[in-house]
């Protein structure tokens, strides 16, 4: 673990600026410690690409006397990236056995923002295979330990990324959410995850689980921190045509002004309170309210009617364009080929051979998208979901007229014990259903530390804000953050 | 054909689109000039988008819209507004991602037609044919298979290609080929395909039902799968329904299924029956965003659009005094068009007496040679200036129309200056009268007999003096000048 002084970007800045810090120092520190580490977070550490980016950010810094905040925003920041987004010849796994020897020819759009604005990259994170799962046992290298609750779960499918903030293995990581898989992981944590406006950040480079849905976002330990990798990272890509092409905002810059809690209209949704959530969440999230209505704001009780079918439509919808997108693993191009290649009968036994690769939530979900989509079957499903999907949106953009933005819980539940829910997709798949109408409706949506339940694991609240608020969500979060004492945090 | 039975044909026509840049990628779609594609390394010209990397993301080359709009707009469709790309999933060595970027169910162009005209029983005829759909899609890499194992070249994935679809309209082969031919003229016309069969640039399947003759419920069909020459489809759909009919006439049943046809066999054989078909599990791309056609956008691509082979058919016809036949076979490609048009333009002076020489040439010889070697005009040495040249010294009497045959051919080959041709192969006529007349006092005067003959009225013979003088010359005389010196000398 890190020195505690150093967790947020401006504290390892200003210790730079004061030459109590190099990037060297950091970097080496870091990359010990993820080695003496046993969470099982990183698969791959990326040693000398890190060393020589820390050496060329002391030169940087040595050139400007203190960090060039403008040009560099990320300096010398030990990041770690999420093993489904590539960098130009550093192996990607997937967490999956299929991918185990691949080695991508280029890097990704938010990576090399990253790396461009001074970032050292330490490794790549633990996952859920493909990123589908939500405890991150789904790994084909192995379950990841929570951070701080050893024979925890750390949430999925970016547990490693969490894991990796929160134990200091890092100052901030990237994750990928689909149906929650930053903002659960980061709640289960303890730390700050972001999933910013579908489209605001490119998801070139990012290996595709259900495109429709996918969105690239940070795991910090401050609000202000993803503020600024939103900033570094967000913006038009002409390589993704599904990014925006609206201008980005000074998100970092904006995070700081003081928020006006008075006037602010703050939603609760009544169907983010139902029986399946666990009293101990309900009640530090009723508090973190409690005390933003104290604030100032203006709490309004709203209705999103639709929430119930979003987890069917969500297992539809994502399974069917995953099914699609995962389709180029057939060991003539990418995947592993079989060891005895040439003895196939024919092209049918080479791709059975080589698909027995994928663990088997991966194939349940190949499986479920491909009955999903096939003729005589779409209409009731895939069509049909996608119609619901809709109705799902509708409910935000009606609520949004009557509040500014929207408070509840993440995860219905805190970090459970692993192996718990492995035997039960369908629990599993339900634990998602507070997280993914952010991804169906395409929105911002954060999870912030808000309190612990009585065993001291953590709990997130949950932010959600109109589509392109981001400003909003991170405006939020960081009053939140900076000024709610309460929860026992 | 079997006169009890009735044919039912529709083509789908896959013409690859002569963008510079591939459809969803930077790379290029072409070989560079001068270039085959074959010569390029395999894999060469592909990057992560092409090559499906996992993580890669496909973005819209416009081009590929405009060209598509134009298409539809030649062949009178209705050109949709939004358009939807669709994934077409299935799994096969030469598709990177396992599913292919196409449109499904909104197509960008629908309900069009094209007029095709063809000659049954010596008789022109004309007749619509409707065009069902156009739509836009990637085309996949190519399987090379080897002995024990097979390789994969992605140069040509994502390339892009437009898929024509007509109605089933057509009763014969001859009206498929027709058809077959007359978009081909279109789509080389107005720019959007380079027309190069032998790449597989234009290619087609053809659908193919037989019913009974009076019959208004279609037979099953089968499908023959990528057929790149306009004889080919004819002759394959010949053997098809042959084929078909002496199935049912014998009690079987047609199955649908999907055929190849082996040319050097001359037979279809098939590939793969329905219930071995795809259930391609078609869905909206999300990876790309739908494309609005604005009206100006649409105006614009229409304002632009070049002379179409029907226009242009009618102008020769009516501007150069040229036959149906002559003007229909210079239209049937761009390359024709352009060529006929550059030699006229060098000859300069009446076109219209210039025009008929040219076209005789470029239906006749060229054509020939160009079937025979199944070879594209532009990929042969002969050029405009060189087929100008002939036919000033074809009209000036300097050489035979045999040996502007000899030329056409040699250059065809060659490129060298049509002079340095006609004097190295000797071809320059002997138009001199008095070197004539010398020949034919020579020859009337060895043969005394057969003159006696001629005179008494047996004047078949002037053929055989023409014959001996023409060998005295060396095949060099003028035969035209030669024929009268000869019937003037016998007669006086």
């Amino acid at each position: 673990m890190l020195n505690e002084k150093y967790r947020t970007i401006s504290q390892v800045h200003d210790a730079f600026d004061r030459k109590e810090l190099s990037s060297v120092d950091l970097t080496r520190d870091t990359l010990a410690a993820i080695r003496a580490s046993k969470h099982n977070a990183f698969l791959l550490t990326m040693e000398d690409r890190a060393m020589a980016a820390a050496k060329m950010a002391d030169q940087i810094l040595l050139q400007h006397g203190k960090v060039p905040r403008d040009t560099h925003p990320l300096l010398g920041i030990p990041i770690a990236i999420k093993d489904n987004m590539v960098i130009d010849g550093v192996r990607t796994t997937c967490a999956s056995k299929m991918l185990e020897n691949y080695i991508p020819p280029y890097t990704g759009t938010a990576v090399d923002r990253l790396e461009k604005a001074g970032a050292v990259f330490v490794g790549k994170t633990n996952l859920d295979e493909f990123a589908m799962g939500g405890s991150n046992e789904n790994s084909a290298f192995g379950p990841v330990e929570h951070p701080t609750f050893p024979g925890y779960v750390p949430g999925g499918s970016s547990g490693g990324s969490a894991t990796a903030v929160k134990a200091g293995f890092c100052i901030a990581a990237l994750g990928s959410d689909t149906g929650g898989s930053i903002r659960q992981p980061a709640s289960y944590c303890g730390v700050v995850g972001f999933k910013p406006t579908y489209g605001r950040i490119s998801r070139y480079g990012l290996v595709a689980f259900a495109s429709s849905l996918d969105q690239i976002g940070p795991f910090t330990n401050s609000v202000e921190d993803s503020a600024t990798l939103l900033e570094v990272m967000g913006g038009h890509d002409p390589l993704d045509s599904t990014s925006s092409e609206r201008p980005k905002e000074p998100y970092a810059a904006n995070v700081r002004k003081k928020l006006e809690w008075k006037g602010l209209r703050v939603g609760i949704p009544k169907e983010y309170f139902i029986d399946g959530v666990d009293p101990s969440v309900k009640k530090s999230v009723k508090e973190a309210i409690e005390w933003v209505a104290k604030q100032g704001a203006t709490i309004v009780d709203i209705s999103l009617p639709n929430t119930p079918y979003a987890v069917s439509v969500y297992y539809i919808v994502a399974v069917s364009e995953a099914s699609s997108n995962l389709a180029r693993f057939d060991g003539v191009r990418f995947g592993v080929r079989p060891p005895n290649a040439m003895e196939v009968e024919d092209i049918a036994d080479f791709y059975k051979r080589v698909r027995a690769n994928f663990g088997p939530e991966v194939k349940r979900r190949i499986i479920l998208g491909t009955f999903a989509l096939s003729s005589g079957y779409y209409d009731a499903y895939f069509h049909k979901a996608c119609q619901v999907r809709r109705l799902i949106k509708n409910d935000f953009d009606r609520v949004f007229k009557e509040c500014d933005v929207i408070l509840g819980p993440v995860a219905p539940s805190t970090a459970f014990k692993k192996g718990e829910k492995a035997s039960d997709p369908l629990k599993m798949y339900l634990n998602d259903i507070l997280t993914i109408p952010c991804n169906l409706a395409g929105l911002p949506g954060m999870s912030v530390p808000c309190g612990k339940d009585e065993k001291g694991l953590p709990i997130g609240i949950q932010i959600i804000a109109p589509q392109f608020r981001d400003d909003l969500v991170l405006n939020v979060g960081h009053a939140f953050e900076t000024g709610y004492t309460g929860g026992g945090r | 054909m079997n006169p009890e039975w009735e044919v039912v044909l529709g083509l789908e026509i896959h013409t690859q689109l002569a963008t510079n840049t591939k459809i969803f990628c930077g790379c290029p779609a072409r070989a560079p000039e001068g270039v085959s594609v074959a010569d390029l390394g395999p894999n060469a010209n592909t990057c992560p988008v092409c090559t499906g990397q996992p993580g890669a993301l496909p973005v819209l080359n416009r081009k590929v819209v405009e060209f598509a709009m134009r298409a539809g707009l030649a062949m009178n469709c209705e050109i949709r507004k939004k358009n939807v790309f669709s994934r077409k999933n299935y799994f096969y060595p030469d598709l990177p991602k396992g599913y292919q970027i196409s449109q499904f169910d909104l197509p960008i162009c629908e309900k069009g037609y094209v007029d095709i005209e063809y000659k049954l029983g010596g008789k022109e005829q004309t007749k619509r044919i409707g065009i069902t759909r156009i739509h836009m899609e990637e085309d996949a890499g190519k399987n090379l298979h080897m002995d024990d194992f097979s390789l994969v070249n992605l140069n040509r994935a994502c390339v892009p290609l437009i898929e024509i679809v007509s109605e089933p309209d057509m009763r014969s082969a001859e009206e498929a080929g027709a058809y077959m031919r007359a978009v081909y003229a279109i789509v080389t016309a107005i720019g959007v395909c380079d027309g190069n069969m032998q790449e597989g640039n234009f290619r087609c399947d053809a659908n193919v039902s037989v019913m009974p003759k009076g019959s208004n419920k279609f037979g099953t069909r089968a499908e023959i799968k990528n057929v790149n020459s306009f004889r080919f489809v004819e002759k394959a759909i010949e053997y098809e329904v042959e084929r078909q009919i002496a199935l049912i006439q014998s009690g079987g049943k047609v199955v649908q299924e999907t055929r190849l046809w082996d040319s050097a066999k001359g037979q279809t054989f098939s590939m793969r029956s329905k219930e071995e078909a795809h259930d391609y599990r078609y869905f909206p791309e999300p990876d790309l965003i739908p494309v609005q056609i604005e009206e100006k956008w649409l105006e614009k691509v229409r304002s632009e659009l070049p002379e179409l082979p029907s226009q242009k058919k009618t102008r020769y016809i009516s501007e150069l005094g040229l036959s149906s036949y002559d003007a229909g076979v210079l239209t049937s490609s761009a390359a024709l068009a352009q060529f006929f048009e550059e030699t006229l333009k060098l000859i300069g002076g009446e076109a219209k007496a210039s025009a008929k020489a040219i076209s005789n040439h470029l239906a006749g010889e060229v054509s020939r040679l160009m079937n025979e070697e199944s070879v594209e005009l532009s990929a042969v040495k002969l050029t405009p200036k060189h087929l100008a040249e002939i036919v000033k010294l074809q009209t000036s009497n300097v050489i035979s129309s045999t040996g502007a045959k000899t030329v056409i051919a040699v250059a065809w080959k060659s490129g060298e200056a049509v002079d340095v041709i006609v004097d190295r192969e000797g071809l320059k006529q002997v138009s001199d009268t008095g070197a004539l007349e010398k020949a034919v006092d020579a020859i009337i005067a060895a043969n005394p007999g057969q003159v006696a003959e001629y005179r008494s009225g047996k004047e078949k013979l002037l053929g055989f003096f023409v014959g001996q003088a023409m060998k005295a010359t060396g095949g060099k005389a003028n035969p035209g000048m030669l024929q009268e010196i000869v019937r003037r000398k016998l007669s006086s």
